[in-house]
């Protein structure tokens, strides 16, 4: 009879190993972060036995570094551990929002990005963040370590590009244009402990003449898998990011979802708020930018 | 206002609860907290279907599993005449909701006990659910119970309506022929959990004899006794159930649904068992309250009188009868003195939980309807709320609709307080609407006993059986300590098992500091007229020459004796060499509970892109009777308002059309979380209830009336249209906002 | 069956437990060493009544899995008082009867004393978001929000004076 087994190997390389071991006797291994999602999951409706892999004694998954052209961030890394990094705080304020958001304070001591993405739900709420920040996947398997665009993994629901035998180290942000911004809303029915209804992640880049040169929307929980919508950001490019090419970004948006209607929302609804998300995501890029945050 | 002068030394004040320290430090034990040596984990079979018949039971498996002592299923219980709670805690020949309970084991470990059930193979026959009221009482609509006739009267069709309520007076028709104005509307909720944190839980003894001994989460020990002797027919005097802290219940814990299981199980093993239900399982196989559909039509004349009201609802009963619609039709129009009105209401059948009660069973529903109505008819009078309803206010004298007159009631009170309340005179900014509600209950006494017992030292426990669900121990303690005229801090309270205490009716219908109080109250008494009998007996008086004044035995004015007063300290002191210890006794059966009145307000924006409602601000007004311990009303009245502003907003009972529920665990069924809601003003009105010696009412029940109403009518406010239907989800006010553009 | 040995320090003691993999924390506390202060109210991180402290920060120990306290320093309602008796969250939460049935309450002390650590001077608004994942279903949290304000306020005159 299976069981049930715990392992928390130390390095990338036994845990390449481990999944192996599994993946070649026919056992089922899963990767555990935070457990927000797993253990979740393993009390309702995933109850099979399986061996967790803990991959936080992994220093790869553990270390932020913010260098001149990109930060790296380690996947398994609390949301409440990154919102105490001032740094990344300023440079990506909208993607610590997005962490920020996720659970209660409790969960915010285990969630991490990596565990967000990696469980691959369209409501993933940092998923739209990394989207709107160009993040890239850092995965390791057996033959090595291969970069994924983070818009590029996320394969369906609750699927994603990692095959059984790989894992995601961390994530790779390009470090932000001068004079760049991010920010994220969601949408929930009370003020915290909600799945999102609705997501969007906008990052933008303004010029001295405050016309946009560069953006990037990343909408969530309105398709089978969060998008980066580029109509949205060619609507603002070469924009001031006013009432009308924001509303042509948030139609942009609402054109790109796909929704569904469910217990937590409807089509209707979904694509509405969508836009209307989109629009005030980017009026707070846009006004950190021209107020000087950076 | 000017504070009245106190009349009481103990009874208004705020001292810290007896059991307080336990609670703050983790040392109190709840439900599950309690283990036995050797003890079995039991878990249970649910149904995945909402409706089908079952054809087949295979537990040959889990049977023979190592570490699985004993498997049951409803052929296990008393085969004969079985109870509806019965075939509720294990389904007979079908299963009537998802999630209905169909066989159990108990085995050593959680894990064991999983795997034991899901080796259980069961063979449905599936039939169609019936997962509306509408669709219960449609033509040909398939029947969930097909032996059901309504009201039992044989010589109907077997239906889905298991019972039909009727009250009226007067006459509607000329009533209405005489309103200058009507406001007719159908106003539809779905099913609320009550949504206590403690998920019920139990751990089982039986011995050898046949001997049960049952720890539990409860609203009533007596009832879980009372229940376990009806579903297994054994004796009432060899079952003996001892309650734990309970973490919540809100009538949901009126019921049992474990415990029966758990002693069956322990009797088969031969070993206690623990039963503790997930929240999954809390969510979809305890009581919710009934989903209801409302139909109210009121009419006024030009100077705002009501000059008659009807009223139709259906109330989902779950998979057996029982809704609570006649409280639903009783209440409708309690608050108001009504001429001429027809209220009618149905208990109808659906596959869906059986309901439980929930705060003021039945009246959040009903009045929701009329309260939502009577501010539409002061919309139309342009009229203030309050006003309109002071026109038509019931009070002390007025011929309830269910019936009798109300004695000293204090809505006339409340809304006076109200109209003058700085929060109600501050008028709300521009884009804020507010909404006013009334909310009404009955209240119930029914049985109580206490017993006081005197230490040597002058220290007092009482002795009584009403689990305390928000602070009733201090609550008693503060009524001993006035009658007995000695300090809080010398007083505690102990809530007996069934054996330790008398009889006892559960903590319920906002009772318990009424009619327990009650009983602690003439328990003092009977402790006081022990100690004028000593101090009589140590003076060489008749008792009748000794009185009783602030915790002192005294002579009685004009009785010539030197003597100095007898503290109650000294008499407890003595009480070995005066006839022995001190003691205290009293039984009640209480009438007179004394119907509750609140009026409430909110204060709300509506984000019109996103339809999100934001509760600014909340003030309850409500009559206690007498607040013994104002902190524990107020208690119930915050409590009360966010429970029902979480009702009004987001919570619901979401089914797909298999008639499973899709929202069972707090992410999805979204009760409110501490930054969805302001503080929540009280002011407790006093007017005093003529049946109680402290003029005690029940204020656990009312609060969650009137919120909803509140709610629906400040969300008008600012809409400038009515959504009729509960709750007021983001989805649906957006899509009222897109429909009235 | 394959147990795993978890040795982790709970309120200043040492602990040594023999668990199975897929326990959680909760059990490990509740059931293995008998501390049932802590709740479970939901067992999916939901209702933290279930809320600890690991190494300093709060988590629901219902979404730890019992080896993963494995080398971890954890306190739980149990040991926050002291010596010196009840810590001020819980006094004040007593004082301002910001308690009804009490389930919540061991996980509502544990939070608002880690706020108050982090956060000796939190308005009502960080009060409220920072316990939003503690559910109370008696209080409608007036009274608990008001217990933590004068807690801070209590901590802030004695750290001053
Ligand atoms: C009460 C509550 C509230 C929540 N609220 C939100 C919310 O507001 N927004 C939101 O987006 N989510 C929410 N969640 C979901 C969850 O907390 C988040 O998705 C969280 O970010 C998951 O991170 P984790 O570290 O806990 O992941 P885990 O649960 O450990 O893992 C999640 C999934 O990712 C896999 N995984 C994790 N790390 C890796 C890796 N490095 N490589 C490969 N696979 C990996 C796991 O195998 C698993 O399938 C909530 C959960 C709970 C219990
Ligand atoms: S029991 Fe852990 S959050 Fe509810
Ligand atoms: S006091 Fe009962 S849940 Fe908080």
């Amino acid at each position: 009879m299976s069981r049930f087994g715990y392992v928390a190997p130390k390095s990338v390389a036994d845990t390449i190993h481990l999944l192996h071991d599994c993946e070649t006797r026919g056992e089922r291994a899963q990767i555990l972060a935070g457990g927000t999602d797993v253990i979740v999951q393993m009390r309702t409706f995933d109850r099979e036995p399986r061996t967790l892999v803990d991959v936080k004694y992994i220093e790869e998954l553990n270390r932020v570094s913010i260098e001149d052209n990109e930060t790296y961030i380690g996947a398994a890394i609390p949301s409440g551990v990154l919102n105490e990094n001032q740094k990344l705080k300023s440079l990506y304020p909208g993607l610590l929002e997005s962490a920020d958001l996720i659970g209660s304070t409790q969960i915010q001591g285990r969630a991490s990005i990596g565990g967000n993405l990696c469980n691959s739900s369209p409501a993933g709420d940092t998923i739209p963040a990394l989207i709107a920040n160009a993040a890239k996947c850092l995965i390791a398997g057996t033959h090595g370590t291969r970069n994924v665009p983070v818009e590029d993994f996320v394969t369906g629901v609750g699927t994603n590009c990692m095959t059984r035998t790989e894992f995601l180290l961390g994530l790779i942000l390009p470090r932000p244009r001068p004079r760049t911004q991010d920010a994220y809303l969601r949408f929930i029915p009370r003020t915290e402990m909600d799945i999102a209804v609705v997501g969007a992640g906008v990052s933008l880049t303004l010029d001295h003449d405050r016309v946009c040169t560069h953006a990037r929307v990343g909408i969530g929980a309105v398709a089978p898998t969060p998008l980066l919508v580029t109509k949205a950001a060619e609507a603002l490019i070469g924009t001031q990011c006013d009432e009308t090419s924001l509303q042509a970004a948030a139609d942009a948006c609402r054109a790109a979802a796909s929704p569904i209607t469910d217990k937590r929302g409807t089509v209707v609804y979904r694509r509405k708020v969508v836009g209307v998300l989109c629009y005030r995501a980017g009026v707070i890029a846009r006004d950190r930018i021209l107020n000087g945050q950076n | 206002m000017a504070e009245a002068v106190r009349e009481f030394t103990a009874i208004g004040t705020r001292p810290i609860r007896p059991d307080g320290v336990e609670k703050v430090t983790g040392k109190a034990n709840f439900g599950a907290d309690f283990s036995l040596p050797g003890m079995l984990y039991g878990k249970v079979l649910r149904s995945p279907y909402a409706h089908a018949r079952v054809k087949g039971i295979d537990l040959s498996e889990a049977k023979a599993m190592e570490g699985v002592f004993s498997v049951i299923t409803s052929a296990d219980f008393p085969k004969e005449n079985p109870s509806d709670m019965s075939c509720n805690i294990l389904a007979r020949e079908k299963v009537l909701y998802h999630g209905h309970a169909l066989a159990a084991v108990a085995a050593r470990s959680q894990s064991i006990a999983e795997e034991a059930i899901n080796s259980i193979k069961v063979e449905y026959e599936v039939l169609q659910p019936v997962l509306s009221a509408d669709a219960a009482l449609a033509e040909d609509a398939p029947l969930v119970d097909e032996n059901l006739r309504t009201n039992g009267d044989e010589s109907f069709m077997p239906s889905n309506v298991a019972a039909t309520v009727h009250y009226e007076r007067g006459d509607v028709d000329k009533g209405f022929e005489k309103a200058d104005y009507i406001v007719e509307e159908e106003y539809r909720i779905p099913s609320a959990h009550q949504g206590y944190i403690e998920p019920h839980a139990c751990v089982a003894d039986v011995n050898e004899k046949g001997r049960a001994s049952v720890w539990c989460c409860t609203q009533g020990a007596f009832e879980v006794r009372n229940y376990i002797s009806e579903v297994l027919q054994k004796k009432i005097s060899d079952i003996k159930v001892t309650p734990s802290e309970i973490g919540g219940g809100f009538g949901g814990k009126t019921v049992v649904y474990v415990e029966p299981v758990a002693v069956r199980l322990s009797e088969l093993a031969g070993r206690p068992v623990k039963m503790v239900m997930n929240r999954e399982e809390v969510f979809r196989a305890t009581g919710p309250c009934s989903a209801t559909v409302c139909r109210v039509k009121v009419g006024a004349n030009k100077d705002g009188i009501i000059t008659a009201a009807k009223a139709w609802m259906a109330y989902e009963a779950g998979a057996f009868p029982g809704s609570p619609v006649t409280p639903g039709c009783m209440s409708i129009f309690a608050p108001y003195d009504l001429k001429n009105f027809v209220i009618d209401g149905l208990d109808v059948l659906v596959n869906k939980p059986k309901v439980a009660a929930y705060r003021a069973p039945g009246a959040p529903q009903s009045m929701h309807a009329m309260e939502s109505a009577v501010d539409e008819l002061a919309r139309k009078l342009n009229m203030d709320p309050i006003d309109l309803r002071l026109k038509n206010a019931a009070d002390e004298g007025t011929e309830a609709p269910y019936g009798p007159k109300y004695p000293a009631i204090g809505l006339v009170e409340c809304l006076k307080a109200a109209k003058v309340h700085p929060n109600y005179v501050n008028k709300p900014a521009k884009d804020v609407g507010r909404g006013v509600a009334v909310g009404f209950w009955f209240n119930i006494g029914m049985q109580s006993s206490a017993e006081i017992w005197v230490a040597p030292n002058g220290a007092v426990t009482i002795m009584e059986g009403s689990p305390d669900i928000g602070g009733s121990r201090a609550s008693m303690c503060l009524m001993a300590a006035e009658t007995l005229g000695i300090p809080y801090d010398s007083i505690n309270a102990v809530i007996g098992d069934t054996e330790s205490t008398g009889f006892c009716n559960l903590t319920g219908g906002s009772r318990t500091t009424f009619a327990t109080g009650l009983a602690v109250v003439r328990a003092c008494e009977d402790v006081i007229a022990e100690c004028k009998r000593r101090a009589a007996m140590t003076w060489d008086l008749d008792t009748e020459q000794v009185d009783w004044e602030n915790g002192f035995a005294v002579p009685r004015p004009g009785v010539n004796i030197e003597a100095e007063p007898l503290s109650f300290a000294e008499l407890a002191k003595t009480a070995g060499r005066t006839g022995g210890p001190l003691v205290g006794r009293a039984s009640v059966n209480a009438q007179g509970a004394g119907a509750c009145f609140s009026v409430n307000w909110t204060d709300v924006t509506v984000d019109r892109d996103t339809g999100k409602v934001d509760v600014q601000a909340f003030t309850a007004v409500q009559d206690a009777g007498r607040a013994i311990h104002p902190s524990y009303v107020e208690g119930q009245m915050q409590g009360g308002a966010v429970q029902g502003i979480g009702w009004a907003l987001n919570e619901e009972y979401i089914y797909d059309d298999n008639g499973v529920l899709e929202n069972a665990s707090f992410l999805d069924y979204r009760i409110p979380v501490a930054s969805d809601v302001p503080m929540i003003d009280c002011q407790i009105v006093e007017v005093p209830n003529p049946s109680h010696p402290y003029g005690v009412r029940g204020v656990g029940e009312t609060p969650i009336v009137a919120p909803l109403a509140a709610t629906a009518n400040a969300v008008r406010e600012v809409l400038g249209f009515r959504i009729n239907d509960l709750p007021m989800s983001p989805p649906r006010v957006l899509e009222a906002l897109d429909n009235a553009s | 069956m394959s147990k795993v040995h978890v040795e982790l320090n709970v309120n200043g003691q040492p602990e040594e437990v023999l668990c199975e993999p897929q326990q959680s924390l909760l059990d490990l506390l509740r059931d293995e060493l008998h501390l049932t202060g802590t709740k479970e109210g939901c067992g999916t991180g939901d209702c933290g009544a279930c809320t600890v402290l690991m190494d300093e920060r709060l988590v629901c120990s219902c979404l730890v899995l019992a080896p993963e306290a494995n080398g971890k320093k954890v306190v739980t309602v149990e040991g926050i008082a002291d010596q010196n008796g009840l810590h001020v969250v819980q006094q004040k939460l007593l004082e301002h009867a910001a308690l009804q049935c009490g389930v919540c309450t061991p996980g509502f002390v544990v939070a608002a004393k880690a706020l108050l650590d982090k956060n000796p001077d939190p308005d009502e608004t960080t009060i409220r978001y920072w316990l939003a994942g503690n559910l109370c279903r008696c209080t409608g949290y007036d009274k608990i929000i008001r217990a933590v304000q004068d807690a801070a306020q209590e901590l802030k005159a004695t750290t001053t004076s």
